[in-house]
């Protein structure tokens, strides 16, 4: 093997040059446009480290704060049983704004989780064409009524209607919240659960049908465990959205906090407290750290809950993607 | 067992799987769900449209309100809104594109990093509107504001509720909706367009600004729009960070705060002293948000059948 000698480039003519410098601009144009495409992507991240920082940022006064904890310090907020941040002793007690938050979500997924279930069953399953295609566009009409106009729908005209069949004392109250907000989530828990049950492979229908079974059982026994993981993934995620929608419970509960079972009363929520309040507040003061600490807990329920969705859409994908 | 009491039996099956009443009572109750879901949209619809069209004039649109908000028009919460989304789209749509082809283009998708910010987009869209709003107090008013304000030696210009806190707000919590359109987006560009075009020589970001961006234009259009749909219907995240109970004057600088007709809704149908006498407007305001938001949510729906029927041909 003969080894070449090493001889030097010959100098580059202008044309040349004007070459290299043309590559390495666009390199550089390159790498720049690469970072900046990064720094947006990382924005996502940076903006959910960002809500986090700064929500708990203003609720730690309530943990360590000594002036703070001295009116609503954690033990304090568990122990007292009235939430009453305006007055000579300002009372700061979280029971009433959980009970009434639960009780606002529980009617909220009882009349939802039927109504988007089954109509989700319905058309992915039963429903003639024409008729599927009249009804997503109802759903969608749905989803894009804003919650503001659901709270107005439902303060304004269904609380009344209401009252007048059930003859609740107080017109607005747990059923009237609860059943504007399984109008808001209705659209959620469709369309995550249709999505999952137009993804299970027509073959599992067909066997189905083969072996003799009817429509419904086909539906109940086959299609509907097979999108298990789906359906319940869509039914987590309206339940975060239940659990964090302010407009509609600000409007159409009432907003007294009153601690009991009866749905019939009316109800103050967590997020519907922090919404009325927090424009009245002084910046730093113990109600000011007490509506960020309700923010916080609200911020941490949705976000495990969708956690948890999130693990359940994967292990839909997992399950139909190996079938 | 002799041959006819066989037939006997599996007929007797037969008629067992052709007269399944429950099946057939349970088929009839998901279409009842449906038809219950569609009929509570028709009502609100009709209701709303019933007692609104009759305010919703030239007028209306184009007037203050007077009286108490008893009479007069809504022009300064279509305005406010208008300015709203307008900065919330040119804050919004660079970055959420962006991220978009970083995720499609350019991450490795099972990388850490990848998956990160795929964790965060998802996340992100199921934080609760009000947490966006204690965010954007917390974060855009009481500290970026405040320690510009301090910066630049003035008094309190920026660490207040303003449009662009809003703005920046609402943005924020749209970011996965167009995040997750414009991938969705990139997605119907065919692989041939992308190779094509590097195997002539172009660069990278040469493809994608001349090959990828072009086509995939339709779907960053649409998530666009749905943003600006979804951010003018937001209440919750601008309660403390810009909107305003009511303003004599329109806002004419991002630091001024504004009335928005989502709000407006809000501040009628719950502080007003007169509800019968504001009723009329109210329904008026209930109607031009509605119409607003569905005009926006149609155009991006049909963007993006269309751009989904493009798809579907391909394969």
């Amino acid at each position: 093997m003969t080894v070449l000698p090493a001889v030097a480039p010959p100098p580059l003519d202008h044309a040349g040059r004007a070459a290299v410098t043309r590559r390495r601009v666009l390199w550089l144009r390159e790498s720049v446009t690469t970072l900046l495409l990064r720094a947006c992507a990382f924005s996502a991240v940076a903006g959910l480290l960002l809500i986090m920082v700064f929500v708990f940022r203003e609720a730690l006064p309530v943990l360590f704060d000594p002036e703070t904890r001295h009116e609503v310090g954690v033990s304090r907020i568990f122990a007292t049983p009235l939430w009453q941040p305006v007055g000579n002793v300002p009372k700061y007690g979280l029971v009433p704004l959980v009970v009434g938050t639960l009780k606002v979500v529980l009617v909220a997924m009882a009349v939802a989780v039927p109504l988007g279930v089954l109509s989700a069953v319905f058309a992915s399953e039963f429903a003639p064409q024409r008729i599927r295609e009249a009804l997503k566009p109802a759903i969608e009409i749905l989803a894009g009524i804003p919650s503001v106009v659901l709270g107005f729908f439902a303060l304004i005209v269904m609380a009344s209607w209401l009252q007048a069949v059930t003859g609740s004392p107080s017109r607005l109250n747990a059923v009237n919240a609860g059943i504007a907000l399984a109008l808001g989530i209705v659209p959620t828990i469709f369309s995550v659960s249709e999505d999952a049950l137009r993804a299970v492979p027509r073959s599992f229908r067909e066997a189905s049908l083969a072996l003799g079974a009817s429509p419904w059982q086909t539906a109940w026994h086959v299609t509907l465990p097979a999108a298990g993981a789906g359906v319940a993934a869509g039914i987590l995620l309206g339940l975060a959205r239940a659990v964090g929608e302010t407009m509609i419970v600000l409007m159409a509960s009432g907003n007294a906090a009153i601690t009991s079972a009866d749905v019939f009363d009316s109800v103050r929520t967590l997020s519907a407290t922090i919404a009325a309040e927090m424009a009245e507040v002084v910046v730093g003061s113990p109600h000011y750290a007490a509506l960020f600490f309700l923010g916080a807990i609200l911020f941490v329920t949705t976000f495990l809950i969708n956690v948890v969705a999130g693990v359940f859409v994967e292990r839909l994908r997992r399950r139909l993607a190996g079938a | 067992m002799t041959a006819d009491a066989l037939t006997g039996r599996l007929s007797r099956i037969d008629k067992a799987r052709s007269y399944d009443w429950t099946g057939l009572a349970c088929t009839a109750l998901t279409a009842f769900a449906a038809l219950l879901v569609v009929l509570m949209v028709a009502v609100i619809m009709g209701n709303i449209a019933f007692f609104g069209w009759r305010t919703v004039t030239w007028e209306f649109l184009t007037a203050t309100p007077r009286e108490g908000m008893t009479a007069g028009g809504i022009f300064p919460a279509i305005f406010g809104t208008v300015a709203l989304v307008l900065l919330m789209v040119v804050a919004l749509v660079p970055f959420g594109v962006g991220a978009a082809i970083y995720l499609h283009e350019y991450a490795r998708p099972d990388a850490w990093y990848t998956r990160a910010v795929r964790f965060s987009v998802n996340n992100l869209a199921g934080v609760p509107s009000i947490v966006f709003g204690l965010f954007g107090l917390g974060f855009f008013i009481q500290f970026l504001g405040r320690h510009m304000d301090r910066a630049l030696g003035l008094d309190v210009v920026w660490g207040q509720p303003a449009l662009m806190w809003a703005a920046l707000t609402l943005a924020l919590l749209n970011l996965p909706v167009v995040i997750v359109t414009a991938e969705e987006a990139l997605r119907t560009v065919p692989r041939e367009a992308r190779e094509a075009s590097l195997a002539l020589g172009a660069t990278r970001w040469q493809t994608i600004r001349y090959v990828l961006l072009p086509q995939a234009l339709p779907g960053i259009l649409t998530g666009a729009i749905l943003s600006v749909s979804r951010g003018a219907g937001e209440v919750a995240p601008i309660l403390f960070t810009g909107a305003a109970y009511f303003l004599p004057y329109l806002p004419q600088s991002p630091t001024d705060q504004f009335m928005e007709l989502g709000y407006h809704i809000f501040v009628l149908s719950t502080q007003s002293p007169d509800v019968d006498a504001t009723k009329p407007i109210l329904y008026g305001t209930v109607l031009v948000l509605l119409l607003l938001t569905f005009l926006l949510n149609l155009t991006a729906i049909l963007l993006r059948s269309r751009m989904r029927a493009r798809l579907a041909g391909r394969q």
